[in-house]
């Protein structure tokens, strides 16, 4: 089967930045988004609150491009203050153009 | 003052409150489903809204004028006192400092209930109108600490940080005022306060038994949970510090007499006064913490949420309301 590579943006962080993680990759390009509730432990030790939503996973298949532009706004605006983290993998997909 | 006490830590608020944070400090596994504590919250809020709404609709527009010009009048002022406090005296950031004075500048719907409920039972029910008051307290406050937050910060957020890089940019007011507008509790306490007016005393008869049979019960088991929540951050004052503890004490006070003295001369009864000073004393857990966390980032939740939820609001059902009561009464003669 013909696969075209893609990227897989995951963002884990706090629930409360659902809508707004949610414009900022529309606004890059992606065409589409998985979200999932999740929760965990890391670097900022405790999550918010249980007053301010679980965590949640964002998932997004975009191209190398707009990953890369995600992840510096990502960077610039929400790492210094926020509990976020992301990354990227690469991924094969068919029917590469219902992403890009 | 003494029986006033123990009538209010033998109701079955307080000690569902104690009992939940009880189960939290002794690691009991207990815990209520996500989906009761918002089913809870929502019955609460739509039951306080209604009530408040059909009080309302029998009140005239003098008898309610007075008091809700010095309830703006307190959500303009506590959350610039305890800004004030916070910055000079307690050396906080200015994050910090707005952040925590827009919690306590508005208002906690539960502290307002648990204040209604206890001066009913000593037999001095408070005005009909109150729910309408709670309403035009829940947003000023944060709205007045974020701004206050925003214009001191302005200059910094010009400037790019010693590592090169730039502040979060902020987010616009207009952006922040829909988000405490629409919230939740707000459309069903203004929601409800319009469904109530407009179906009025023979509209609300059928499902009054709902609303009001099931109440008392649906508190207290929202207050179990209230309790499980508090305790989680008991561990959590720590790291707060001694100052925030004394703040979360004493700046309840200091808003829940002026409360009460601006109740008693707008004319409010002792039960009135007493919950206006309650609202006043009471910091929002509800409304605030996303506002706050979405506007200003930089300040830190755990100071905000512990001093909120572990300090004032423990205190507030405990102690604070016998107090406002008692100063109410005074004020009364």
């Amino acid at each position: 089967m013909h696969t075209v590579p893609l990227t897989l943006l995951t963002i884990i962080g706090e629930g409360l930045l659902r809508e707004r993680l949610i414009t900022e990759i529309e606004r890059a390009g992606a065409k589409g988004y998985t979200i999932t509730e999740c929760s965990g432990s890391g670097s900022r030790h405790r999550r918010v609150g249980e007053l301010l939503g679980e965590n949640m996973k964002l998932e997004c298949v975009v191209s190398p491009e707009v990953a890369d532009k995600l992840l510096g706004i990502l960077s610039d605006e929400y790492f210094p203050h926020f509990a976020v983290i992301a990354y990227l993998s690469p991924v094969s997909v068919i029917r590469g153009d219902k992403y890009v | 003052m003494l029986e006033v006490l123990r009538i209010n830590l033998c109701s079955p608020i307080s000690l569902a409150f104690v009992l939940g944070l009880f189960a939290r400090i002794i690691r009991s596994e207990l815990s209520l489903p996500r989906e009761l504590y918002a089913s809870l919250s929502i019955y609460l809020l739509l039951a306080l809204g209604l009530k408040g709404g059909v009080e309302l609709s029998h009140a005239s527009m003098a008898e309610l004028a007075w008091p809700a010009i010095v309830t703006l009048l307190l959500g303009v002022i506590t959350p610039c006192t305890a800004y004030l406090v916070l910055r000079r005296i307690g050396r906080f950031s200015i994050a910090d400092s707005a952040g925590i004075a827009a919690h306590y500048g508005s208002v906690s719907a539960v502290t307002f209930i648990a204040a209604q409920q206890f001066v009913q039972t000593l037999g001095f029910p408070a005005e009909g109108f109150m729910p309408t008051l709670l309403t035009l307290l829940e947003s000023p406050g944060i709205h007045v600490a974020l701004g206050i937050g925003a214009v001191q910060t302005a200059r910094l957020a010009s400037q790019p940080r010693a590592d090169g890089s730039h502040p979060v940019e902020r987010r616009p007011l207009k952006e922040v005022l829909h988000e405490v507008l629409t919230a939740r509790s707000m459309i069903l306490l203004v929601g409800g306060l319009a469904c109530g007016f407009v179906m009025g005393e023979k509209g609300y008869e059928p499902v009054k038994p709902f609303f009001e049979g099931m109440f008392k019960g649906a508190l207290t088991l929202f207050l179990l949970e209230m309790g499980l929540a508090a305790g989680a951050r008991l561990g959590d004052l720590k790291s707060t510090g001694l100052f925030l503890l004394a703040f979360g004490m004493i700046m309840p006070i200091l808003h829940g007499s002026l409360g009460v003295f601006l109740g008693h001369w707008a004319g409010l009864s002792i039960g009135g006064a007493t919950v206006l000073g309650a609202m006043a004393a009471s910091a929002s857990y509800i409304a605030a913490p996303p506002a706050v966390r979405m506007t200003l980032p930089e300040a830190n939740p755990t100071l905000y949420l512990t001093a909120a939820l572990a300090i004032t609001f423990p205190f507030n059902i405990v102690l604070g309301i016998p107090i406002y009561f008692q100063l109410a009464r005074m004020l009364a003669g």
